[in-house]
């Protein structure tokens, strides 16, 4: 759950003829407003600048103007007063249609022109721009490899494709002609829960390689905090009501809209900029599990405690394969003997895993989420290092806290 | 039978002329549905005009549009583009419609990503909006075609040649024959063009015809005038 580290200069990408990169601020609002003709402006009064090769994410309820927002950077949405300029220029001197082919854009769904295939829809910027068909083909075919999809894919309709797939196709066009900005409307919001995270993780690796300069739009704070480099809070009527990177407006939130906003989980949250390092890890008492019964020999690995079956019966014993990998617990008093009434085997299924690397948030999910209070710690292969205890997790948390209060403030680290 | 195989070279000939009478309206009435759709798809008032225009001009009968026209385009009362002209403004006004429905059909979410793409208006229209159009006003289409194909017939009170001459000629002869050639030759052409359009269709589609059962847009009836219950 790391942020992004900003791995290199974007300054080196490919620009667009249209728009050069121009020192950091890539994208700037000044004084914009959008009015429509009854009630109060969408977007008011709106002053944001947009760090170059950067994440930053609009949150906000719906109707806060965030995608108007968005929108009036590819022109899709006409400022009433204001400029934006863009790589320094402003945006209402390019012709629309240039200003559009020189951004990617991505959307909820139904993005995908349903009459192209994959890969002619991957081409659609590109041709547009005048590239040859064969290159511009052997370019799409590229970035479906870049976005997780295999070549054979381009040759379906987007109407056979998953949603999550479909997503995929819709980033891998927004990045075909190498746009130095990407622009991107909730584009995770409608698949469901495990496909979404795999994509937020897919685009952060994405971005540590391309270093795109991304404005993403979301509903959700939990995806602003994960994504973003920065995070613009919108509050109702079209106001920022706070613009600064996630940890702080977890850490800190500016008023009562952000904080209510943000949420009752907001201190949980914010352990997810807290390095796990500090927790001590004990040795996981443990045995050795066949996938029915217990086996002869306990695994010796480190981090394991191996106990004998039923060596005292009054702690949880945590089963693990032959290679060391948690499979479940024992309850206290089982025996572990094949055949136990219980339904589906004696095994009670573990919390989640905290890996080595994780934030202070996993360490404590782990061990709150696990049927016997010791929280599984595994490194990167899957395999036991030990346990962790929720009450050690606190006074780590504690400790970060005292730490931060005598820096001063805040933590630096995410610039 | 006799009669059909010994006339068949006057049926064919016939039936030719025919084609071209219903078929001519048909292309022209597309060249100009399509521009007025999208016009009144743009402007709410022009779209109110020429929608309201349209059925008004449907309810003029076509045997007076077809005595009217000489005198307005200056032909001569047994031209071809008399007929023409004629199957043209029905045409356009039917379609006119259906062209509206097709390109509203067409997925805004859609509309908005190819905007948002780089596509210019026009090139917009051309590559995204007319395709995916197709399947609705491919339904609009196959109405049109059928009316088209029954509404030649009248031509032949005029003297017009095509299948009509059969009903006409054999109702003075007082020969049944002669009609039931005339009927079915023109439900032949109208089953026949149907079949043709829903290849084309098929053919401009390939998207709809993959694996997953796509809800495919309505597809019309045929309503042709002929009755099956004729043939003796």
């Amino acid at each position: 759950m790391a942020a992004p580290e900003a791995v290199r200069s974007p300054a080196g990408n490919a620009a667009n003829q249209t728009i050069s990169q121009a020192g950091s601020a890539m994208v700037q609002f000044q004084g914009v407003q959008k009015a429509y003709q009854a009630g109060r402006p969408a977007v008011d009064n709106l002053n944001l600048s947009i760090d170059a090769g950067r994440i930053t994410v609009f949150v906000g309820p719906s109707g806060c103007g965030k995608t108007t927002s968005l929108r009036m950077i590819n022109r899709m949405v006409e400022p009433t007063a204001g400029t934006i300029t863009v790589g320094g220029r402003d945006i209402s001197t390019i012709p629309a249609h240039q200003l559009r082919r020189s951004m990617g854009y991505v959307m909820q769904s139904a993005g995908l022109l349903p009459h192209r295939t994959v890969l002619d829809n991957v081409t659609t910027v590109l041709r547009l721009n005048r590239v040859p068909r064969a290159a511009a083909r052997a370019r799409a075919a590229e970035l479906l490899e870049t976005v997780g999809l295999s070549a054979d894919m381009g040759k379906r309709y987007p109407n056979q494709l998953s949603g999550g797939q479909q997503q995929r196709v819709g980033v891998a066009r927004a990045l075909a002609a190498d746009p130095p900005i990407l622009l991107m409307d909730e584009p995770f919001s409608a698949v469901d829960p495990v496909v979404r995270a795999e994509l937020q993780q897919e685009l952060l690796r994405l971005q540590r390689e391309l270093a795109k300069t991304i404005i993403f739009v979301t509903h959700d704070i939990d995806e602003a905090t994960l994504l973003g480099d920065k995070v613009a809070v919108f509050a109702t009527g079209g106001r920022v009501a706070q613009y600064a990177d996630p940890e702080e407006i977890l850490r800190a939130p500016v008023d009562d809209f952000v904080a209510a906003f943000v949420g009752r989980d907001r201190g949980f949250r914010h352990l997810s900029f807290s390095p796990g390092a500090s927790v001590p890890v004990h040795p996981a008492p443990s045995v050795a599990w066949d996938g029915a019964a217990l086996m002869d020999d306990g695994a010796a690995a480190a981090g394991l405690r191996p106990e004998a079956p039923g060596a005292d019966g009054s702690g949880w014993r945590l089963a693990v394969d032959g290679g060391g990998r948690p499979l479940g617990w024992l309850a206290p008093g089982t025996a572990g003997t094949p055949g136990t009434a219980e339904a589906g085997g004696p095994l009670v299924p573990g919390g989640s895993l905290f890996h080595a690397g994780d934030p202070l948030r996993n360490a404590l999910d782990a061990a709150l989420s696990s049927p016997s209070g010791l929280g599984v710690a595994v490194d990167g292969d899957g395999l036991v290092q030990g346990v962790v205890r929720a009450p050690e997790v606190l006074a780590a948390i504690e400790a970060a806290r005292e730490s931060r209060t005598a820096e001063g403030q805040t933590p630096e680290g995410r610039g | 039978m006799q009669w059909f195989l010994a006339n068949l070279p006057q049926v064919l000939a016939l039936s030719g002329s025919h084609l071209v009478q219903a078929v001519v309206p048909l292309a022209l009435s597309v060249v100009i549905a399509v521009p007025l759709a999208q016009l009144a798809r743009l402007n709410k008032g022009l779209g109110a005009f020429i929608l309201s225009a349209g059925s008004l001009l449907y309810t003029v009968p076509s045997l007076a549009l077809f005595v009217i026209l000489p005198g307005i385009l200056g032909t001569k009362i047994l031209d071809f583009a008399n007929i023409i002209v004629a199957l043209t403004i029905y045409a356009v006004a039917l379609l006119v419609r259906s062209t509206l429905d097709a390109l509203n059909s067409v997925d805004d979410g859609v509309r908005q990503s190819a905007t948002a793409m780089g596509f210019r208006p026009l090139q917009r229209f051309l590559a995204v909006d007319l395709p995916l159009s197709v399947p609705v006003l491919f339904s609009g289409l196959r109405v049109i075609s059928v009316s088209n194909i029954s509404l030649v017939t009248v031509g032949a009170l005029l003297g017009i040649p095509s299948l009509g001459f059969f009903f006409t000629d054999g109702l003075q002869r007082n020969f049944p024959t002669e009609i039931v050639v005339g009927i079915v030759g023109t439900l032949v052409l109208a089953l026949l063009m149907d079949l043709v359009l829903v290849l084309l269709q098929r053919l401009l589609t390939p998207w709809l015809r993959t694996a997953t059962p796509a809800p495919t847009a309505p597809t019309a009836t045929p309503t042709t005038a002929a009755q099956p219950g004729v043939a003796a």
